[in-house]
């Protein structure tokens, strides 16, 4: 707790994606009303008038529908960054312990993967695969391979020049112990921070993608999708196309104080 | 110098090489066939394997490859199997409304950016430093089609400043045109204005300590001539760098928000061949795109040698 209170920022965010997070898991067991029950007659009523932040086109509630979008977006988010984070980090730990021809190589392939934008391959994949949450995870975490790949070979490159490295080697360690004993918890706390900041990035791209309709298919409310059906309707009924777009802006937000917290409390360098 | 930028210049046609093989293996790797995609499900198996022919699906795959990149490198993208026309007319067509928006939107980032960094740098720590703070944590995260969303319910269904969307053309007048084009410019300049005014931020403040700028001070050059003239300079590394590293999610924003203005640009055509399966059109755009991304971290590396005195004498 004293260590929240010297870190506002850390704070601040902890207390956002907290209760993103406990929202999301909520409306797994409860929401106000089931998210996707239609109720024509009480259809665009403002925020207060019918339920705690209004119904939308067909009557659904927005307050349940943006609970049950929190978990999609979240989930998603969660496992996009978690298979990018994890297949870049490994081919980063993987490119610093081999030669320069596999560094080069890696780094080619990953400028080459950063080119694509999510949004484009999410396209391509959802031609043939169809849209879905399948094919958001990977068109998300394919984007994030090359951000961490680059990450974890930048700082492994560092770690693999130091003393107790050199030493290692002497010894005659395997090059696979000296990643998994020096090399990785040396450069944990960066892969951390990077993860945190990246699943803000990665809601706010999964929002992207549902506006277009690549993300979850319905009847599951997104926060994306929520916002453009909420396009025709924004004369009569502006509260639509405001709710959806602030809860990512607080989760994004959330995300990245959280990120820049940790980068304050676990590297004291960065100050 | 010379040899440094053949050099570059030829690791960029290596990567945009690579980058057309990665997509063009994407494309076919995934499974489900570009006919059958095309037609859809209820095509007779005549007319299938007609068009499997006329995309030259029958041939092996390095020769569809070839085929393609050659053509390519002519400017035959092939042709557009729902509107009938050759690619590249459709992505040349579509340029006249993505470039402008594209260079509307970096201008009006530039405006935002540069001033509010510099000034922020130079009050560290005051109000308006930590105003500036507030505008770039948000700014990053905003969502760019929902802020066009937000101005296009603010200046067009309230106030009925601004068309809602839609282009008329730039035959309709170079005025009504770029009327149509600022509120999506906006959208897509406010996010980028973010990063840059914490990245211009941050180079500022380091360079305002160096011995350089010191001396701008010490021979008499006012507090805002040693800034700009000396510090601002010094920065613009950085700056030019994380420029370049946004042109990725230019690109993307541009896909979104032509999307919510219905503007016809080369994001919309993009999402026009998904919807309508159109598989060569969105290989090409989705090539083209990612060319461009490349490029412009090409000129970004290129920038920094004519930027900085300092990297040109090390790489060379």
């Amino acid at each position: 707790m004293r260590i929240l209170a010297r870190y506002p920022i850390l704070l601040a965010g902890a207390l956002i994606t907290g209760s993103l997070i406990l929202t999301a898991v909520l409306s797994l067991v409860w929401t106000p009303l089931p998210p996707a029950q239609i109720n024509i007659l009480q259809r665009l009523k403002p925020p207060l008038e019918q339920g705690l932040l209004g119904t939308d086109q067909f009557g659904r509630d927005m307050a349940s529908m943006l609970m049950a979008g929190a978990w999609n977006s979240l989930s998603t988010a969660f496992l996009a960054v978690a298979a990018g984070a994890s297949i870049g980090s490994v081919l980063g730990l993987l490119a610093a312990a081999g030669r320069d021809l596999l560094q080069t190589v890696l780094m080619r392939i990953c400028d080459v993967i950063f080119a694509v934008p999510p949004i484009l391959s999410a396209m391509v994949l959802g031609a043939f695969l169809g849209a879905g949450r399948f094919t958001a995870i990977i068109a998300i975490g394919t984007f994030m391979i090359p951000v961490f790949a680059r990450l974890t070979l930048a700082g492994a490159l560092q770690i693999w020049t130091r003393p107790y490295v050199l030493a290692a080697i002497g010894m005659g360690r395997s090059a696979l112990r000296i990643t998994l004993v020096h090399v990785l918890p040396n450069i944990s706390n960066q892969i951390i921070v990077q993860v945190t900041i990246q699943l803000g990035l990665a809601i706010l791209t999964e929002a992207g993608l549902s506006f277009l309709g690549l993300g979850l298919t319905p009847p599951a409310p997104t926060w994306g999708r929520m916002l453009a059906d909420a396009q025709t309707f924004i004369g009569q009924a502006p509260w639509l196309a405001v709710l959806p777009g602030a809860a990512t802006l607080m989760a994004v937000i959330g995300f990245s104080l959280l990120g820049d917290g940790l980068r304050e409390l676990l590297d004291p360098r960065s100050r | 110098m010379a040899s440094l930028i053949a050099r570059r210049l030829t690791s960029l046609l290596v990567t945009l090489l690579v980058t057309s093989l990665l997509i063009f293996l994407a494309m076919d790797l995934l499974p489900g066939d570009p006919a059958a995609v095309m037609l859809g499900t209820s095509a007779s198996p005549d007319t299938l394997a007609a068009l499997q022919r006329e995309l030259g699906l029958d041939q092996p795959l390095p020769l569809r490859y070839l085929g393609w990149i050659s053509g390519v490198l002519q400017g035959d993208l092939g042709t557009s199997y729902t509107y009938g026309v050759p690619v590249a007319g459709l992505i040349v067509e579509r340029l006249a409304v993505t470039l402008p928006l594209a260079a509307m939107a970096i201008l009006i980032s530039l405006l935002i950016a540069v001033p509010l960094g510099v000034e922020a740098a130079r009050r560290q720590k005051r109000l308006i430093d930590l105003a500036v703070g507030l505008f770039s944590y948000v700014g990053i995260a905003v969502p760019a089609f929902w802020l066009g969303l937000l101005l296009i319910l603010l200046f067009a269904t309230n106030l009925g400043w601004m068309p809602a969307g839609g282009f008329p053309g730039w035959e309709a007048g170079t005025l009504l045109a770029l009327q149509a084009l600022l509120l999506p410019a906006v959208a897509l300049a406010l996010p980028q204005a973010a990063v840059l005014t914490r990245v211009t931020r941050a180079a500022v403040l380091e360079t305002l300590n160096e011995d350089f700028v010191r001396t701008a001070r010490a021979k008499g050059l006012g507090e805002g001539g040693a800034v700009w003239q000396h510090a601002l300079p010094a920065s613009l590394v950085p700056i030019i760098t994380v420029f370049g590293l946004q042109a990725t999610f230019l690109v993307a924003g541009a896909v979104l928000v032509e999307n919510v203005f219905n503007l016809p640009g080369l994001g919309r055509l993009a999402y026009q061949a998904l919807s309508q399966r159109d598989v060569i059109v969105m290989q090409d755009v989705v090539l083209f795109f990612a060319g461009l991304v490349i490029v412009m971290n090409f000129l970004v590396e290129l920038a920094y040698i004519l930027v900085d005195p300092r990297l040109r004498a090390e790489r060379s």
